[in-house]
């Protein structure tokens, strides 16, 4: 049920925080502020935002263009770091790392998966998967391994020479879904994963998601506009003008 | 999939661009090839000449002759072992295209002057009987497939023969090999004393002597005592190093050094801005693609490795290729029908070559490298 709450921002995420097992909370951010400086304008784009993600949850991000729905997704990703605050992830300060080992981090804990798929399109699909896993001290058979073990989660190992280009959209989503998940990260989040494709592939992806969380326990944060994407997700939060303002649970 | 695979994947994207600035290094490394080898055609005379060896000409230019009673005269000069005449001859073989350079010269005096010239003692001695003789450079003898006992007609164009007409014909009695691989084995050369007899003008002139010296450290004061000697004589003399008179002749064309230098300045940095040009272009076409590696865990400095080795891959593929098919190309001999004698791929220039190539790799990927290496992950993302 949505719940009106205006400092839910700090409630939302801290909601049940104190007696939260320290195992079952995945994520931990702490008064996050981002500010970006549009020429000589200063932009605030997160105001104190407190989060509590919890190990195995399936989080939808929802709210307006510009809320900071996506700068929430990057600095939970490690792409980006707050202004002021901080951000815990699996027990670690990654606001604290080094540009080298921030990325380290990425590679081992998180999945990303973009609204336009951003497959490397000389790249086979099976290739696009494997990417990450070059990161990984893997030898060739067992980056083969898992690249196939994605794809067959995915149902795409028929597809797995095809180029991006002779894919659906759908399927280039699920090629994306399948690099994200082919180095069994920690946290995998999701940046409109449906908003480029027609409902019913995009119901094929969520319902790929859902299973990856309910029958693999892999914990999602999922930004999307479509509340119909966010009724698949265990928890909604709303975000507006950079604070967390409602929490639903789906 | 490899690193090494990644970093080729990104020339299958604009692949007729790729072949273009692929086919431009090639071409500079097979301009490259053809330009060291001739720069080194000119140094040659200069590279192997003998330290203790000296040359003495016509104090005003190489074409104005000595009388033949100075040998004697410089022999007897302080610190001069031996000195043997030689002349430009000048005659043409078939076609005036068929450039050999031909000398007259003493064959004994010549050899031990020369001894990088290698000749069996048996045709020696058969030059030494035969005045119509003549011995040839292995590498003329391969290219017009003279054999010994062949006799070969030469056009005077300046010497003609007492007998009339301008034929004179020679009996080829030995062939020549070259000590070093930038020994000269493309000369033609004949008895001065059967010269001397039959040329219809100049009794008693020869072109310049070759002398050589007891010691090389005091190669400026014999100079200096055999000028001295024939200052006031009608024909004052002019003695050099055999190294500075061959540097003198290859300036008469120009100084090929800095000519090459600058031709090969010009194609490389041409060719510098053409591939950073094409890596700068495909970094920003794929900003977004850059996003993504660094999204999924690619440091900053593997981003920098991976651009600057498409760059070092390509300019290593290309150039590589190039100075192949150029060592290939060049290996064929001399392209002037004569005028380079020596016509090679220099070792040295290969190490060049390859120091070249991966100059241009890594100037060339340097800028963009650096600007992927800085590009901020959500900005790239953001940028698609």
């Amino acid at each position: 049920m949505m719940q009106p709450v205006s400092s839910l921002s700090r409630s939302a995420g801290t909601a049940g925080l104190a007696e939260a097992d320290a195992s079952s909370t995945l994520a931990r951010l702490r008064g996050v502020e981002k500010q970006f400086r549009r020429g000589a304008e200063a932009v605030q784009v997160l105001r104190g935002l407190d989060l509590d993600l919890r190990r195995g949850e399936f989080l939808a991000l929802m709210g307006p263009s510009g809320s900071g729905k996506s700068t929430l997704l990057n600095l939970l990703a490690g792409l980006d770091r707050p202004s002021a605050g901080s951000v815990e992830v699996a027990g670690q300060r990654i606001d604290q790392l080094s540009a080298g080992a921030l990325a380290r981090w990425r590679a081992r804990h998180v999945g990303l998966i973009f609204q336009f798929y951003n497959l490397l399109p000389v790249l086979s699909a099976a290739k696009n998967v494997e990417l990450p896993l070059l990161l990984a001290p893997l030898s060739r058979a067992q980056r083969k391994a898992q690249v196939a073990t994605a794809m067959a989660l995915v149902e795409l190992e028929h597809r797995a020479k095809h180029l991006p280009r002779q894919l659906s959209g759908g399927e280039q989503q699920r090629v994306g879904i399948a690099r994200a998940i082919v180095t069994d990260p920690t946290l995998i989040l999701a940046d409109e994963p449906t908003g480029d494709l027609d409902r019913k592939t995009g119901d094929g992806i969520l319902d790929l998601m859902q299973a990856l969380n309910a029958e693999h326990g892999k914990t999602i944060v999922m930004v999307t506009h479509d509340p119909h994407a966010a009724a698949r997700a265990t928890r909604i939060l709303h975000m507006v003008d950079g604070q967390l303002s409602t929490e639903m649970d789906a | 999939m490899t690193r090494l695979g990644l970093m080729a994947s990104a020339f299958r994207r604009h692949r007729l661009r790729l072949l273009l600035t692929a086919m431009s290094i090639v071409v500079a490394f097979l301009l490259f090839s053809y330009l060291v080898a001739i720069r080194k055609a000119f140094q040659m005379g200069v590279d192997v000449a003998g330290a203790d060896r000296m040359m003495v000409r016509h104090s005003v230019s190489i074409i104005q002759s000595l009388p033949t009673s100075y040998e004697a005269e410089i022999e007897r000069v302080p610190g001069v072992v031996d000195a043997t005449p030689l002349s430009w001859f000048g005659g043409i073989y078939q076609d005036p295209k068929n450039f050999i350079a031909q000398f007259p010269v003493k064959p004994e005096e010549y050899l031990a002057m020369y001894p990088e010239f290698r000749l069996s003692p048996e045709q020696k001695a058969a030059w030494l009987r035969t005045r119509t003789g003549a011995i040839v450079g292995r590498t003329i003898a391969d290219k017009y497939h003279w054999k010994i006992g062949d006799r070969i007609p030469i056009q005077a164009t300046v010497w003609r023969p007492k007998g009339g007409g301008a034929t004179w014909e020679f009996e080829l009695v030995g062939i020549y090999d070259g000590a070093e691989k930038e020994t000269d084995t493309t000369q033609f050369l004949f008895r001065q004393d059967f010269f001397e007899e039959n040329k219809q003008f100049g009794q008693g002139r020869i072109g310049w002597y070759a002398i050589r010296i007891k010691d090389p450290a005091r190669a400026a004061e014999v100079a200096k005592a055999i000028d001295q000697q024939f200052v006031n004589s009608p024909a004052a003399t002019k003695t050099e190093t055999e190294g500075a008179m061959a540097q003198s002749f290859a300036d008469q064309v120009g100084n090929i050094g800095a000519i090459v230098t600058a031709i090969l300045g010009a194609v490389f940095f041409i060719i510098l801005v053409v591939v950073g040009n094409t890596m700068a272009q495909g970094v920003r076409e794929r900003t977004q693609e850059i996003g993504v590696l660094k999204a999924v865990g690619f440091t900053n400095g593997e981003v920098l490795a991976l651009v600057l080795g498409e760059s070092m891959l390509l300019a290593g593929v290309a150039g590589g290729f190039g100075l192949a098919v150029g060592w290939l190309l060049v290996s064929q001999g001399d392209p002037t029908n004569g005028f380079l004698p020596i016509f090679f791929f220099p070792p040295e220039d290969l190490v060049l070559g390859i120091a070249l190539v991966l100059g241009l790799g890594l100037f060339s990927g340097l800028l963009p490298a650096l600007q992927a290496m800085r590009l901020r992950t959500v900005d790239a993302l953001r940028r698609g």
